[in-house]
């Protein structure tokens, strides 16, 4: 239970890209500072304590926080980097503001994953160096292993897993801050070049630029500071992870995301989420994922979540509507930065700011996180409107 | 001195394969946007100019220049050329090279305050014209010392800090 709710009230972002020469990540991120401090109606003077999400291989610096700072405006303040996905670092600033010295907080996500020349390389470095490297697969045959293995174990079918595909891309083109919106059809998707066997070109997010930045305050602060706009309130946030050993995995499930949906659905107080949770945005890098970590999640019964996709039970306009956002299929994936994605999406939703892609009366929202391959390791958070 | 109990790691055993090692070498090449404010500087460089900004709130004037001030919070525009002379602020004499071999002639990595550029503001450079000796190098530079960059020709620029060759002391 958490001791004193936490909210989130600004949010500011750039448009997601394929590619983003004109700006640097620095002034990327003062882009999206800006914006997110004038959504809150804050100064950055006022904020007491930032978090940075970031892995130093995939920006391409070392200590990479050490050049964060300027473009927040946190100069002479405390930022810590968390190198995890982005809503294991919004767990990490809760926990922050749950000491109670703390009133306004800062998360920074940001992408620049068109800069890495050679990304295979950089996920290959992720794994086991005596037992997996050697072998010199493109890292990709891990989501190819899970595939099969959750295919098989589940029930679920390729046509389902491309029609995720099909359906998130078609999603964003409601979404202008999608970089890949398509009209596509899971059979374009199942007659895509083939990656890693059974995953095709079409099942993969392919990556894309940006930045987000996120003000949180305590629910005591609120009035203090005059917020704008309609805080949106963190009810559940949790983590969690599985082996790093790959031949030691249960590779048909997402052990992470049960786990992490356990711990923020037990402090969000939620017994049924299939039931109390309006609208999710989850993990959707590989297009099996969403139905693998649906099924996790309690959102669909084992084996279930292919067929209810097919009925659209997940479209927008069915019972659970999940990735309405386009998903990062649809938007892009970026990174560390992914988990704030989701979580955006769910704020602006929730805040009944979405535009043309607004789901009504939505009161309940989960965002969930995963740090990609060959990771094991994953974070949820329930946030709500009251 | 008494030796420690215990078998203790020999060379053989590393070669001989008594003990493994393990190699990897990544392979992380990036190719970093310099974004407005880094690609006009760069340029700046290219025409053989040093290029500061200014901010109207706190009147500073800072190089390397930024789109944004990093104490007022605000965007700038204000771009201001400035003279290619300055003054050390701090150097060091390096007698190291990357793989921990000693160098025969010793570098001088040097903070140089640009004239014009607000107390504090400066680029990072090397010295030349100083000497090839620790003597010779500490009597010719003082915090303090003025200095001139020295520029490769306009056909050898390309927009990178290397253009500036170095800087030498002047006066
Ligand atoms: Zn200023």
């Amino acid at each position: 239970m958490l001791g004193e709710r936490v909210a989130i009230v600004g949010a500011g972002y750039t448009p997601l890209r394929p590619i983003s020469p004109e700006v640097s990540f620095r002034e990327m991120i003062f882009e999206a500072a800006v914006k997110a401090y004038a959504d809150a109606g804050i100064r950055p003077h006022d904020v007491s304590t930032f978090v940075s999400v970031a892995e130093d291989y995939n920006d391409g610096t070392a200590i990479t926080d050490e050049y964060v700072p300027d473009q927040l405006g946190a100069v002479l303040k405390p930022v810590q980097t968390v190198s995890g996905d982005g809503i294991t670092g919004l767990a990490s600033l809760v926990m922050q503001l749950e000491t109670g010295q703390l009133d306004l907080a800062v998360i920074e996500g940001h992408s620049k994953a068109s800069n890495v020349v050679r990304p295979a390389h950089i996920q290959a470095f992720a794994l086991d160096p005596i037992y997996a490297r050697p072998l010199a697969f493109h890292p990709n045959y891990v989501a190819g292993l899970e595939m099969r293995a959750f295919l098989a174990a589940t029930g679920n079918t390729e046509a389902q897993a491309a029609l995720v595909a099909a359906l998130n891309r078609a999603s964003a083109l409601r979404n202008p801050l999608a970089a890949y919106p398509a009209r596509m059809t899971a059979d374009d998707v199942l007659t895509s070049r083939p990656e890693a066997e059974p995953l095709k070109r079409g099942d993969i997010a392919a990556t894309a630029d940006g930045a987000i930045v996120l003000v949180l305050a305590r629910e005591s602060q609120l009035a203090r500071y005059k917020l704008n706009g309609r805080p949106v309130f963190i009810n559940g946030i949790g983590w969690g992870q599985h082996t790093p050993n790959i031949e030691e995995r249960d590779l048909h499930r997402a052990i992470y995301a049960e786990q992490s949906g356990r711990m923020a659905y037990k402090m969000a107080g939620i017994t049924n989420p299939a039931s109390q949770i309006d609208f999710a945005e989850v993990d959707d890098t590989f297009s099996y994922k969403q139905l693998q970590h649906l099924e996790a999640l309690g959102l669909a019964e084992t084996g279930q979540a292919g067929r209810l996709l097919e009925q659209g039970v997940f479209s927008p306009g069915g019972a659970l509507p999940v990735n309405v956002s386009g998903g990062h299929l649809g938007c892009g994936y970026t990174h560390e930065m992914a988990g704030l994605r989701s979580v955006l999406e769910v704020v602006l939703q929730l805040r009944g700011t979405a535009g043309e892609r607004q789901l009504p009366g939505v009161r309940v929202g989960l965002a969930q996180s995963w740090r990609g391959i060959p990771t094991t390791s994953g974070a949820v958070a329930v946030l709500g409107r009251e | 001195m008494k030796p420690f109990s215990g078998t203790s790691l020999t060379d053989h055993a590393l070669t001989t394969g008594e003990v493994l090692l393990t190699y990897w070498k990544v392979k992380a090449e990036y190719q970093w946007d310099a974004g407005l404010a880094m690609s006009t500087y760069l340029n700046g460089l290219k025409q053989g100019k040093l290029l500061g900004i200014h901010c109207p709130q706190c009147r500073r004037t800072l190089i390397p220049p930024r789109v944004f001030c990093e104490l007022c919070f605000r965007p700038l525009d204000q771009w201001v050329e400035l003279a290619n002379i300055g003054k050390i602020n701090t150097y060091s004499v390096s007698y190291v090279n990357w793989d921990a071999t000693r160098r025969q002639t010793p570098e001088v990595p040097a903070v140089i305050e640009i004239d014009g550029a607000s107390p504090g503001m400066g680029i990072l450079h090397l010295m030349g014209e100083v000497g090839d000796t620790l003597e010779a190098i500490t009597r010719r530079l003082k915090v303090g010392t003025p200095v001139q960059a020295v520029w490769k020709p306009d056909s050898e620029r390309e927009g990178a800090i290397t253009d500036i060759r170095y800087f030498r002391p002047i006066g």
